[in-house]
């Protein structure tokens, strides 16, 4: 499904509110500080955990969380004018 | 003042040193040693004004504004291989192609914030020389074709304000300035000074930082390509514009060309120097005054790049390059140009606990790792500096140390990270006489001046 494409998962650390879910969908990746916030595993996903990962980002309360494709410099980022 | 009478005596956060007397001159002493004094050169008495017309008679006038990209200016700056001297060393030319590549209209901000507590190298550069930083302003919109500039200063910093208002009336009426310059105050927070929370400020946000990319070159000032730039790096832009690259390059080094401004702070207040980039430490704290008799090794530790720095200690500072090249290998850099020297005696731990203090105090509180983290670090820190710490207590900050690193929305906490890094390598014997519940007589007089954070934001 992602042929040869490998992605890394990264997290807005802004729009992040330690909410956890990610952690507890993808125990094997994600691990979460003494604060409640997630420690990704900086690698690229490894295929037979990539399903899950996509369950993690989807399940984000905040959106926070985001596959990114290697190479690629846009990742998940908050507008520049605030929403009022 | 200090907030909350329950903080133990030792994290009091104003120093017990001798306050200065309302009379004397706050600002700070200047030296152009060791040089070569060039942003320093010549520059007016205190209290007096150099007009617009004898800055134009030592610097020519500016070009006139056009409304495509200069790439001849750009070039000149590329070539004279001026870096940021804001703290971040990017390189200039980088950054103004970055921004005049981008479409539609195009803006300039100038930080004049100067967030770092114990650096007044900005602010004298404003007070004494508020026309080529306006010229170095304007010409960077010349460059990338900018048809607006904010001026961000600090709204403490009213005497700086009112040079850079003076300096604009000035030109009102008698030149064409080409450009809608605005003097913006900004809150008195230290992220703030970053460029993505300028940038937030000026969106009519908050002065909190915002997750780049994209970065304000690419998106910043009402979606506009923005410009980002140190007082201090345009006014050697204008310098480098008037006299050129090859001038540029006859100081500093190959790789890291031109010359800084450095604030040194001893015992008897700061002053600002201006040195070529590698200069020898030794050097410029001798012509600062700080070192000891001649002959006697420097003895204490330096903060190298203010509260943003390393701990370094002072003899080894000495004998190192003032230059990314060179103190790299300690894990410093030169930062916004701060080097602050403690006396022998000085708790470090003390210190680096009363530092992590304030590193939670200016957290803008956005993400997680820092607005907990930095808190715990600066608590931990407080109790080791006390001698009620144990191994495992300092096993538990490096790893939380360890953990905070590259996880905030900004560089704020990897400052604290570094700060802890350095305090255990250059502390080490210290550390294990409080861990052994032994503080040393120096854990019970503070020494740095630290100042208080406000809660301000807009």
């Amino acid at each position: 499904m992602t042929g040869r494409r490998r992605f890394r998962l990264v997290v807005d650390p802004i729009a992040c509110d330690g909410h956890g879910v990610c952690a507890e969908l993808l125990p094997e990746w994600i691990r979460l500080d003494d604060w409640g916030y997630p420690i990704l595993n900086p690698s690229a996903v490894p295929p037979e955990l990539f399903r899950q990962a996509k369950w993690a980002v989807a399940n984000c309360p905040k959106l926070a969380l985001s596959l990114r494709a290697e190479g690629a410099s846009q990742r998940l980022r908050q507008p520049a004018t605030p929403v009022r | 003042m200090s907030a909350a009478t329950s903080v133990p005596i030792s994290l009091r956060m104003e120093s017990r040193s001798r306050r200065s007397e309302p009379a004397a001159d706050p600002r700070p002493r200047v030296s152009t040693e060791p040089g070569p004094a060039r942003l320093l050169a010549g520059l007016p008495a205190r209290g007096q004004w150099r007009s617009l017309a004898r800055h134009r008679a030592q610097y020519g006038q500016l070009p006139a504004p056009g409304t495509r990209p200069n790439g001849r200016l750009m070039e000149v700056i590329e070539r004279s291989g001026l870096t940021g001297r804001g703290g971040g060393g990017f390189p200039t030319a980088r950054k103004l192609r970055a921004v005049a590549a981008g479409r539609g209209e195009r803006v300039v901000v100038v930080n004049a914030t100067e967030g770092e507590p114990l650096s007044a190298k900005d602010a004298l550069l404003i007070a004494a020389q508020p026309h080529l930083v306006l010229d170095g302003a304007l010409l960077a919109a010349h460059a990338v074709a900018a048809s607006r500039i904010y001026v961000c200063v600090d709204r403490r910093h009213r005497e700086s304000a009112a040079a850079l208002r003076r300096s604009l009336a000035e030109r009102a009426g008698r030149e064409a300035v080409g450009c809608d310059v605005r003097i913006v105050d900004t809150p008195p927070r230290y992220v703030s000074g970053e460029e993505t929370a300028l940038v937030h400020f000026l969106n009519n946000g908050p002065a909190k930082p915002t997750l780049a990319p994209p970065r304000p070159s690419e998106r910043g000032v009402d979606r506009c390509p923005t410009l980002v730039q140190n007082v201090e790096t345009l006014a050697h832009l204008a310098q480098v514009a008037s006299f050129g690259s090859d001038w540029f390059r006859q100081a500093g080094t190959a790789a890291e060309p031109g010359t800084a401004l450095f604030t040194v702070t001893g015992e008897s207040g700061p002053v600002v120097l201006e040195a070529g980039l590698g200069s020898l430490g030794g050097d410029v704290l001798a012509a600062a005054g700080v070192l000891g008799a001649a002959g006697a090794p420097p003895a204490g530790v330096a903060l190298v790049g203010g509260f943003f720095g390393t701990w370094v200690p002072t003899a080894e500072l000495a004998r190192t390059q003032l230059s990314r090249d060179g103190l790299a290998p300690l894990g410093a850099g030169t930062g916004a140009g701060v080097l602050a020297l403690l006396p022998a005696g000085t708790c470090g731990l003390l210190e680096t606990a009363r530092l992590l203090r304030w590193y939670a105090g200016e957290s803008a509180g956005q993400c997680g790792p820092c607005a907990f983290g930095l808190p715990a670090l600066a608590g931990t820190a407080a109790e080791i500096a006390a001698g009620r710490a144990r191994g495992e207590d300092a096993a538990r900050l490096w790893r939380w140390a360890n953990e905070i690193e590259g996880r905030g929305g900004c560089r704020h906490p990897d400052g604290a990270v570094r700060l802890v890094r350095s305090a255990f390598a250059v502390f080490r014997p210290d550390l294990e006489d409080h861990l052994a519940g032994r503080p040393c007589e120096g854990s019970h007089h503070p020494v740095l001046r630290v100042p208080a954070s406000s809660r301000e934001w807009r």
